[in-house]
């Protein structure tokens, strides 16, 4: 294959990955019902969680005094499942409406697809992650890792809504149906809970809650980014955040371009 | 018009709603799950709480979340009935109700008949898992019966001041009129720390909110030292009146149209 018909299928990939994308970015930001929630949500529960807890900080071993800080990480994540929501209804409506049945009478790649797909949910986390920054630097104590570490927030914060996107465009692909995706939903929200949302793993006291949080990848992805805002730079805590993000990501993604595939070829 | 037609439309109508609740998973699993997660996530999570200093709930932490778990439980078996009436317009099948009805408050009151069914299965449930998570009922008999009489008021009021919802609007689009106020209630009220160990504005929510009254009185129960307790069943009644109400202008409302 001569280098020029690498460059016009490179730039033609580009292409439909930049069309599918615009769609997908500009479908997502056109439903406030996807975009205000998901951010409406995570900050009412961090404020009710910051003056409810508040009295938790005189735990001894507590990390911080600001339950505000400890709690802004829980937004992140809240967030991204939110996307997972949303990723999944997009691909759920495709299928159901027959969008991608036409698609796949198009010589459209299954990447470009999937990139395409995964733009409008990056775009919405990229919102989201911007606001809880503003919000934790606007009333919380500030960001412990200063103007890197909240660089790194924003990364680590668009790797977990990339992950949950990812799933949640697997789930839809693989039943078609955007009830299975609201289905699932609660059990998102399950990982959240059973994670050490509330309180560090290491002030969790009865035994069998403290082990799932500590077998539960949401407990790193908090932890990262939790991390930078209270401590500073913690290689292990950010590196076991970005992990367990990207390794779901990849996992997820794999799954979700495999059950694409089996949907295009039924189609 | 007999009292019997009455409750033979409620009848129908409970039984139904009950029977679609209980055999439909998507409908089933979701309002079961819920509270069984808040009850591990804050009873498992947050047991450390009880050492923060100034927390006094003698019957402990488990006991202390149920106390919130179990009107929890309650409130969103009534919000999901409204849920139910607005599928039920959305379909027609509300309609076809509506004219073959000889009463229609039997049919509000058959929907939270479904509605305590719902929250009933719900709350057993519940039960048995935070017993067996250490609940410590510290309560006599009438003491537990003050409690599941409150719990059936708070269900009585959600699922009237949804069903009002759902008739006026008539679509499901009006799920979150229904949840939001019940969510911000239920959250603003002292839900993991006794009410003297809230800051900030959550506290001055508490103060006002009357789930307050009804989450101490109930907490009261548990730990066999009832507190507040006229207060409390005053404001449940006083909700389930007013919601009564509302329920009634619903019906109204959903006539004018049917």
């Amino acid at each position: 294959m001569t280098e020029a018909v690498r460059s016009a299928m490179r730039s033609g990939l580009f292409r439909q990955v930049g069309m599918l994308a615009r769609r997908s970015v500009v479908r997502t930001l056109r439903q406030p019902l996807m975009v205000v929630p998901s951010l409406v949500f995570p900050l009412m529960l961090l404020s009710i969680n910051s003056s409810g807890l508040a009295s938790t900080t005189e735990l001894p071993g507590f990390p911080t005094d600001s339950y505000f800080a400890f709690a802004l990480a829980i937004a992140f994540v809240q967030g991204a499942l939110f996307s997972a929501n949303s990723a999944g209804t997009n691909v759920a409506n495709d299928i159901e409406t027959g969008f991608l049945d036409r698609l796949s009478l198009t010589p459209l790649r299954r990447v470009a697809l999937m990139l395409g797909q995964l733009s409008g949910i990056l775009a919405l986390g990229l919102i989201q992650a911007l606001t809880f920054l503003v919000v934790g630097l606007a009333f919380g104590p500030g960001i412990e890792a200063g103007v890197g570490g909240a660089l790194v927030i924003v990364a680590l914060s668009l790797t977990v809504s990339l992950a949950f996107g990812c799933v949640g465009a697997f789930v839809a692909l693989r039943s078609g149906s955007g009830e299975a995706v609201q289905g699932v939903f609660p059990l998102f929200f399950a990982a959240l809970f059973l994670s050490s949302m509330a309180l560090p793993r290491n002030l969790i006291e009865i035994d069998w809650f403290q082990t799932v949080a500590t077998y539960n990848p949401v407990s790193y992805m908090l932890e990262g980014i939790r991390s930078l805002v209270i401590t500073g730079w913690d290689g292990e805590a950010i590196a076991l955040g970005f992990a367990c993000a990207g390794g779901l990501a990849a996992i997820a993604l794999v799954a979700a371009s495999s059950a694409l595939r089996t949907r295009m070829v039924r189609t | 018009m007999s009292r019997a037609g009455f409750w033979s439309v409620a009848r129908a109508v409970g039984w139904r709603n009950a029977h679609n609740w209980f055999t439909n998973p998507a409908m089933f699993v979701p309002s079961l799950l819920f509270p069984l997660f808040f009850f591990m996530a804050f009873a498992g999570g947050l047991s450390r709480v009880d050492s923060v200093p100034g927390f006094d709930y003698a019957a402990g932490y488990t006991t202390f979340v149920y106390g919130f778990v179990l009107l929890q439980a309650s409130a969103f078996g009534g919000i999901f009935t409204g849920f139910a009436i607005a599928r039920d317009f959305e379909s027609g099948f509300s309609r076809r109700l509506m004219l073959a009805a000889p009463r229609r408050g039997g049919i509000v009151a058959g929907y939270w008949i479904a509605a305590l069914v719902r929250a009933a299965f719900t709350i057993t449930i519940i039960t048995a898992v935070a017993l067996v998570a250490g609940l410590a009922i510290d309560g006599s008999a009438v003491d537990l019966l003050g409690l599941y009489t409150l719990a059936v008021l708070v269900n009585a009021a959600a699922a009237l001041f949804a069903s009002g919802v759902a008739m006026r609007l008539r679509t499901m689009q009006a799920g979150p009129a229904m949840q939001m106020p019940a969510f911000l209630i239920l959250f603003l009220a002292p839900v993991w720390v006794p009410y003297d160990l809230l800051t900030g504005w959550v506290q001055a929510a508490a103060a006002v909110n009357p789930l307050t009254l009804m989450l101490e009185a109930g907490r009261g129960f548990l730990e066999g030292d009832p507190i507040e307790v006229l207060p409390a069943f005053g404001v449940a009644l006083l909700l389930t009146a007013v919601t009564m109400l509302w329920a009634r202008g619903g019906i109204r409302s959903a006539e004018r149209v049917a």
